[in-house]
């Protein structure tokens, strides 16, 4: 389109153009930048500009920790300086394109067409279709082979990166794992190739990159596919189509958290955004092997913040913020080695001001329920979450998350005894193996936490809440083999079960059930286990006009089937090819070539161990089970205790 | 069970109160009421100023706020009032909180209450003094100014959360003179002085009325800044909330920076 207009390149400032525009469109003030803690560089004070994506609205986005500690790592070093851009609202769009105005970063305003990198972080894969208008709103050609040396790299990374493949047309580059250390050792190469005027062009800037064995550029690989017999369809091979370019491309694992204490200076959202609250991350990695979770496998191993070191960033955070709730991140908080005395010298540090301290809890035992005392010593009791997953005891062996039914009325019996009036119970549905029945027994589970909730407390007046999510597979993890569930079938078990729940009027109506609709689920199973056969259909429905999926008001589960029936028959695959198939153990998935560290064949045989309801022990207190990526990937566990405390605080704290 | 109560003594008590002039500027007129609002509590533990808060549960710094210029409008004259657990010299705390505050939300003056004028703070308020900036003809805009001013009663609708409210944008303005710019000499200046009425009559509401009466549009959106609010004078002036002084026969903006 308007690719070779000068404004889409130029790094001046915009927002004299977008002020006028801003006026028009609701909340404009997340499109200002601004905020407390936002970072601004002189253009010419360094030779490689990265522009960072959360491809949703700000509100979503600005939280994100990824995106806000590599914006304060890249901003740190003395050759680059980081920009970040969110995705634009339809009104906004709107009148961006009646005006020509191209897509912009928040902090200097300036078009991301500028920049020598579009850094685009994926925590989920809905937002791909909002990549595709900020590439086509930024000028930027969206297919990676019409680019030229005028335009930025587009560099996908976060979570979905780990198969980045229905994207494959669109970026140019994928990074696997922690970004760090990566941001930097890219901009040194991009660096060094400018300063050497560019030789090669944007072709040898890539091989350079995808040399590094870290990079992962899909124009260098090509994919074949089975074209008859029983495999049809599938993928034949995925080999790098020339030299200098790895067989495989690995994850990056930052080692030494405490070596990286980011985000130090967290941004401050002027908007109202999704969490008001500052983040600190306890620790990275999770082996407690949920075989759902794609985030405790592709973060492997576990890696510990030292106590010392996140009572620093809790402090320096607090003082760089206002923020008044502080959140202690992880996969699975209540795991740290040290985190009794974490949670009580916290609160102890904290009790005399205002600041109130949350874990994000899951674990269904009696500790979780100290700490959550612990963290609400002075404060309100409202409500506690426990996550069990799987409605039966036998799906709860299948999925690796084992808690006994039992021990759930146990634990919440006494969270409703320690003053606690609600309990939210998590679940999914869909899973391997599942029946009508396992996900009725989510029913018998919360009419008995009700029934030993108003025995613990003497009150009717207690209340339960079940979320359920639908089930999607995803690459990397036990359950990458399995089929999806049918939307069809999804739904209609949530009906059974809230047809259930409500069964016993004088239960059911202290039980609220929160869940999602089947069909949303099936698309993002099309984008997680997807091929490059995908990234037509991607476009399709960016063409027919599908923005932010992750929102249910703009997500269409029509536009996504129309565009596959349209796009998939012609390579003899359909919707269901990728999503309800089930895989068998020897055929090529689209990911084999991007290591995560797990070992294929472990993951097969943990995915036979969860058909036969075998468990699976956490390596932090049980012998190494060969997962696969401590060898693969040179690391090494890191847990405590360390038996060290807090350091006492050098100033005072906030409250005077 | 009963119900949990919290452990301890009960919240300071107010010892001082501090009236505030702030100003949004540049970007940050863009900020909502809500969005200023959370900033500002934020700078407040930020600054460590030593606030009173209100009991239970989740205690709130006492915070008062009167008359928010809408979303997209720029001030010179906005207010607030806060209550301190301990006293402090007012020019201290804007100046720690400014130091906090993100560039464009900027403090401009801080008053002990007890040395404002008598009255609670919104009695002080009872007119705006308003600067509209327009890419349009001066010539025009006196024709269609003097046309709204000829109306006893112009009806505008606004768009609510709740749907259509319908309020009188003419009978508020006490006066109302247009001007050309200083750098441009084609491009429109409006200044309006309204008085302080429920639901306030904001710019766009006489924007909505000059399109009403006079058939005027404006070629772009025009950009508006609050210059003061505070007690009006008889000759039709803005006067300054916190000082306590005779309204003189000026309009100027109060700016202590």
């Amino acid at each position: 389109m308007s690719a070779n207009k000068p404004e889409y390149q130029s790094p001046e400032s915009l927002f004299d153009r977008l002020d006028p525009l801003l006026t028009q469109v609701s909340k404009p003030i997340q499109y200002v930048g601004g905020e407390l803690n936002a970072r601004s560089k002189d253009w010419d004070s360094v030779p490689v500009h990265w522009a960072l994506m959360y491809p949703d609205a700000y509100e979503v986005g600005l939280p994100n920790q990824g995106v806000q500690i590599l914006y304060e790592v890249l901003n740190e070093r003395s050759d680059a300086l980081a920009e970040r851009t969110y995705a634009v609202w339809p009104d906004l769009e709107k009148l961006l394109r009646e005006h020509g105005v191209p897509q912009f970063t928040v902090d200097g305003h300036r078009a991301v067409g500028a920049f020598d990198v579009l850094g685009v972080s994926f925590a989920t894969e809905l937002g791909y279709t909002n990549m595709l208008t900020a590439l086509d709103l930024a000028g930027i050609p969206m297919h990676a082979a019409d680019r030229g040396d005028e335009h930025p790299i587009v560099l996908g990374g976060g979570h979905a990166a780990f198969n980045p493949e229905p994207i494959s047309d669109f970026i140019d580059a994928a990074v696997l794992g922690d970004g760090e250390q990566i941001v930097g050792a890219i901009t040194e190469v991009i660096a060094a190739h400018k300063a050497a005027g560019s030789p090669g062009g944007r072709d040898e800037l890539l091989v350079r990159l995808a040399e590094t064995g870290g990079v992962y550029v899909p124009r260098f690989y090509d994919v074949s596919y089975v074209l008859d017999g029983p495999s049809a369809g599938q993928l034949a091979s995925v080999r790098p189509n020339r030299d200098r370019v790895p067989e495989r491309v690995s994850k990056h694992t930052v080692m030494d958290l405490d070596e990286w204490p980011y985000p130090k200076t967290p941004l401050v959202p002027m908007a109202e955004s999704v969490h008001e609250r500052m983040s600190v991350e306890i620790f990275r990695g999770c082996t407690r092997g949920c075989r759902f979770c794609q985030a405790g496998m592709i973060t492997r191993p576990v890696r510990e913040r030292s106590i010392e070191g996140i009572g620093k960033m809790v402090e320096s955070g607090l003082a760089a913020t206002g923020f008044e709730e502080v959140g202690l991140l992880s996969l699975s908080s209540a795991d740290h080695s040290e985190i009794g005395p974490l949670a009580k010298q916290l609160a102890d540090r904290y009790e005399e001001s205002r600041v109130s301290l949350s874990l994000p809890s899951t674990r269904v035992d009696a500790f979780n329920i100290d700490l959550a005392n612990e963290f609400s010593r002075n404060g309100r009791r409202s409500g506690l979450t426990f996550a069990p997953e799987g409605g039966s005891e036998r799906l709860r062996r299948v999925i690796n998350k084992m808690v006994s039914h039992e021990d759930l009325i146990s634990t919440v019996t006494a969270a409703y005894s320690q003053g606690w009036r609600q309990v939210k119970l998590y679940f999914m549905c869909g899973l391997p193996t599942e029946t009508d029945e396992d996900v009725l027994e989510i029913a018998t589970m919360a009419q008995d936490v009700i029934r030993a909730g108003r025995t613990a407390t003497g009150s009717r007046d207690i209340k339960a809440t079940v979320s359920i999510g639908g089930f999607v597979p995803k690459p990397h993890t036990p359950f990458q083999w399995a089929a999806q569930a049918a939307p069809e079938v999804v739904d209609s078990r949530l009906k059974k079960l809230r047809d259930a729940i409500n069964s016993d009027r004088s239960l059911g109506r202290n039980i609220g059930m929160r869940y999602h609709d089947g069909q949303p689920s099936l698309i993002e199973g099309l984008l997680s286990r997807g091929d490059r056969r995908v990234g037509a259909v991607i476009e399709r429905v960016w063409r027919s006009g599908g923005r932010f999926d992750g929102w249910s008001e703009h997500f269409s589960y029509q536009r996504w089937l129309d565009a596959a029936d349209a796009v998939l028959p012609a390579h003899g695959v359909d919707i269901g090819f990728f999503t309800t198939r089930e895989r068998d153990a020897d055929e090529v998935l689209p990911w084999d070539h991007l290591d995560s560290g797990l070992d294929k064949q472990w993951l097969w045989d943990d995915w036979q161990d969860a058909l036969t309801g075998y468990e699976q022990d956490d390596c932090r207190w049980t012998p190494c089970f060969d997962c696969g990526v401590c060898p693969t990937m040179g690391t090494d566990i890191q847990v405590g205790p360390t038996g060290r405390s807090l350091l006492p605080l050098a100033a005072a704290t906030p409250k005077r | 069970m009963a119900r949990r109560q919290p452990e301890g003594p009960p919240p300071a008590p107010i010892v001082q109160r501090i009236r505030v002039q702030y100003a949004k500027r540049g970007r940050m007129r863009f900020s909502s009421h809500r969005d200023f609002a959370r900033a500002f509590e934020r700078s407040l533990r930020r600054a460590a100023v030593p606030m009173a808060y209100s009991a239970g549960f989740h205690p709130h710094p006492k915070i008062s706020y009167v008359g928010a210029a809408p979303t997209g409008v720029g001030s010179e004259a906005e207010y607030l009032e806060i209550a301190l657990a301990e006293r402090c010299e007012p020019a201290d705390v804007i100046a720690a909180i400014d130091a906090v505050l993100p560039d464009g939300l900027d403090m401009v003056l801080a008053v002990d209450v007890l040395d404002a004028p008598p009255g609670s703070l919104p009695d002080q308020i009872q007119a705006s003094h308003w600067r509209l900036e327009l890419a349009d003809d001066p010539a025009v805009l006196v024709e269609a100014v003097a046309e709204l001013m000829r109306h006893e009663s112009v009806m505008v609708d606004r768009l609510t959360k709740d749907g259509k409210r319908s309020i009188d944008a003419r009978a508020a303005i006490v006066t109302g003179i247009v001007s050309a710019g200083t750098e441009d000499q084609s491009r429109a200046i409006i200044e309006l002085v309204v008085r302080q009425a429920t639901p306030a009559v904001r710019p766009d509401d006489v924007l909505a009325a000059l399109t009403s009466v006079a058939g005027f549009a404006p070629s772009q959106p025009p950009r508006a800044t609050r210059l003061a609010q505070g007690p009006l004078s008889e000759n039709g002036a803005v006067g300054d909330p916190l000082r306590i002084t005779t309204v003189k026969d000026t309009g100027t903006p109060v700016s202590t920076r």
